[in-house]
């Protein structure tokens, strides 16, 4: 490889983004509209849920954990009422979205360390809402749990009841990190792909072949501008995420930003690979979608929760790379976890960037098609 | 400088080059003449080893289309039929782009610019995206890029095709001058007069070579007579024709028709056959052949001549 001539390669690439829009919109202004969109809107943290409470108990503790539940802010209190008729007709006017029925025996169980339960039911017309509410009601729960074990210096329960990584509960804290994996599945293959395959399409490979240029030449050289976009959003997407969103960051920056890269190397690797073997933008660009994007988007346990899904797919999230990298970004953000922690995945998205960067510099040919 | 044995390249049945043997000089400007689909491009694109014939091999600036592919890209300039350049970058963009992968030193790239600003007189457009140029000009930055690193041997494939005749002539100048400095060049075309321009002509039928030669010695092909009729009615005199003993071949250009006669005491003959058909000849004259009556004289299979 020479490196003038790899250079060369790249400041070219550089210049034809710098001069092509859709490439600028695809490559900036859409992560940042994700990044936006998903901080805020689908902040699916909600704030003053509506709540109905039907206290059987009424008691010290009983009064004390509905207080804690409205002190987070995620709860209003629309009513107190004595049976479940009327907590039927809140539901079914839709006054209140959820209802939490405590039992007659809270206090005891609570006094007596005991597993706590407490009964909730939920408006299963916004299924969502009210299954995100009943989340932080379980939560609530258990932070209730351990303020009463702190207080009464049982340690025994502690370990158990401590919400330990996103102690907030907030959402947005596990979406910021998934969303940085998609936005780097946008950059390396979504983008990538289309590289390889507009030479070929507009004629202007015939004339690079031609030259002595190496394929590894061309295949890095059109990598590097890419690897810089992908970094920049990453950047921008962890200054939003700690200045805007006040996502907590507990891991080391160096870290984040070098596991980041092997797994943007890896996305590149596909994108090129695809852009290679297609040699048509339109082809490349929905074989990047299905192969690269959509699972990074459904399968990595960014939207959808990995134990949730059948069997087979999840099977199949296991050869998903950015399922590693969402696991090492929360616990980069989240857990403060380095290396000795996430080694495994580390290595695992090194081979994986490995393999792809070596199959696009075998696969490509200096050779028109026949 | 330029040497094909037996080479052949076939896509699927269809045979595009078939089993061609040719031989160019260094310092000679060889003309490769054809139809559509006569398998041009598919030869420029084997001799700049970019693409893999089926078998037969070449050697083009002292290297082997296959074994020294990559050696030989340092030796030639390739300028494919379809723009190859880069319309979204400028002019100079795009020559500072082919001197990099060509590995020019600064003095040698400030040489080369000033050369071809001269002969391209491109200068005051440096600053233009090259889709923006028009199409003379768009080509005479593909030659310039190409130019860069002073290749000993120039594959051109219809680089003046669609140009205008101005910017057609203003290329060929620049090509004479290239010629001059000892490069070889072998360019395809479709146009007969820029055949007759080159020291040597191949002619292309259909993947075979069927001459190749000084445009004087093709002429001598023909050792026939060449005569030009035209009557008014032109459909009816060339059946009269066909049916001729003698007459070896016949072509229609416009009104008139060209046909070759064995011996020219059969002239006589024709004429009276014609006025029986009630054909009423206008002039009948004999004519020296052109490239164009070459080609088809020899296309239509009268007479087969091999390379050599
Ligand atoms: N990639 C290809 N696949 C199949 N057939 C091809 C291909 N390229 C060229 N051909 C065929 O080979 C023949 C020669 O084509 P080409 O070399 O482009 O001729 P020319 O340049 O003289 O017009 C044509 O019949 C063409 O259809
Ligand atoms: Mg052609």
């Amino acid at each position: 490889m020479n490196l003038k001539r790899l250079l060369a390669v790249s400041y070219k690439e550089s210049l034809q983004i710098l001069r092509d829009i859709r490439v600028l919109i695809m490559a900036f202004a859409i992560p940042l509209i994700l990044l936006i969109l998903f901080g805020y809107a689908v902040t699916l943290d909600i704030n003053n849920l509506p709540l109905g409470v039907y206290d059987q108990d009424n008691s010290r503790e009983s009064k004390e954990f509905v207080e804690s539940l409205v002190q987070s802010g995620y709860f209003s209190i629309k009513d107190y009422v004595k049976n479940y008729k009327e907590l039927e007709t809140l539901l079914e006017k839709s006054e209140i979205k959820i209802a939490l029925v405590i039992p007659r025996n809270f206090s005891a169980e609570v006094k007596s360390g005991n597993k706590i339960e407490v009964q909730t039911i939920l408006d299963g017309s916004d299924a969502n809402t009210a299954s995100i509410g009943s989340g932080y009601l379980s939560g609530g729960l258990l932070l209730f749990y351990s303020k009463i074990a702190q207080a009464d210096n049982t340690p025994a329960i502690e370990g158990k009841i401590r919400i330990w990584y996103n102690q907030d509960l907030k959402s947005r804290n596990f979406i910021i990190p998934g969303l940085i994996a998609v936005i780097m599945m946008i950059i390396g293959a979504l983008l990538t792909s289309l590289v390889i395959a507009r030479e070929w399409e507009r004629g202007t490979m015939e004339q690079l072949i031609a030259t002595p240029v190496k394929s590894s030449e061309l295949i890095f050289g059109k990598l590097i501008p890419y690897f810089l976009i992908g970094m920049i959003d990453l950047l921008m997407a962890v200054v939003l995420a700690r200045l805007l969103f006040k996502v907590p960051f507990q891991g080391d920056y160096l870290f984040m930003f070098l596991a980041s890269g092997i797994f943007l190397l890896g996305a590149l690797g596909i994108g090129m690979f695809i852009s290679i073997l297609t040699k048509s933008q339109q082809l490349a660009y929905q074989m990047a979608m299905l192969t690269s994007f959509l699972p990074a988007y459904i399968l990595s346990g960014f939207i959808f929760p990995i134990f949730n899904m059948p069997l087979f797919l999840r099977i199949i999230t296991h050869i998903v790379p950015a399922r590693y990298y969402i696991k090492i970004l929360q616990g980069i953000f989240l857990k403060g976890n380095g290396l000795q922690i996430l080694g495994g995945e580390i290595l695992l998205l090194s081979i994986f960037a490995l393999m792809m960067l070596t199959l696009a510099n075998l696969i490509f040919k200096k050779r028109l098609p026949e | 400088m330029l040497e094909i044995l037996n080479l052949l390249k076939q896509y699927g049945s269809l045979v595009a080059v078939d089993y061609l043997n040719l031989k160019i000089e260094k310092g000679e400007m060889a003309g490769l003449v054809g139809p559509d689909g006569a398998g041009k491009t598919t030869l420029m694109r084997i001799l700049s080893a970019i693409l893999p014939p089926t078998s037969g091999s070449a050697r083009v600036a002292g290297y082997d289309i296959i074994r020294d592919a990559e050696k030989l890209k340092e030796k030639i300039g390739y300028m494919p039929q379809r723009f190859g350049l880069y319309e979204d970058l400028t002019v100079l963009e795009n020559l500072n782009f082919f001197s990099e992968l060509y590995q020019l030193s600064k003095k040698q790239k400030d040489e080369k610019y000033k050369e071809v600003f001269n002969f391209s007189q491109l200068e005051p457009f440096k600053d233009f995206l090259a889709g923006n140029l028009s199409g003379g000009m768009k080509q005479k930055l593909a030659l310039s890029c190409v130019l860069l690193h002073t290749p000993e041997v120039l594959l051109l494939d219809e680089p003046t095709r669609g140009v205008d005749p101005l910017s057609r002539r203003d290329f060929w100048r620049i090509l004479f001058e290239q010629q001059k400095r000892g490069i070889t060049i072998f360019i395809s075309t479709s146009y007969m007069d820029e055949a007759e321009r080159c020291q040597k002509v191949a002619f292309l039928d259909k993947g075979r070579l069927i001459a190749y030669g000084t445009p004087k010695k093709l002429k001598e092909i023909m050792n026939e007579f060449l005569y030009e009729i035209s009557c008014d009615k032109t459909r009816e005199a060339k059946s009269v024709l066909e049916k001729v003993d003698g007459i070896s071949g016949i072509s229609i250009f416009g009104e008139k028709i060209h046909f070759t006669l064995r011996e020219e005491k059969l002239l006589a003959n024709i004429k009276n056959k014609l006025k029986d058909t009630g054909v009423e000849i206008l002039n009948l004259r004999r004519i020296e052949p052109s490239l164009e009556d070459i080609f088809i004289f020899l296309k239509q299979d009268k007479i087969e001549i091999r390379n050599g």
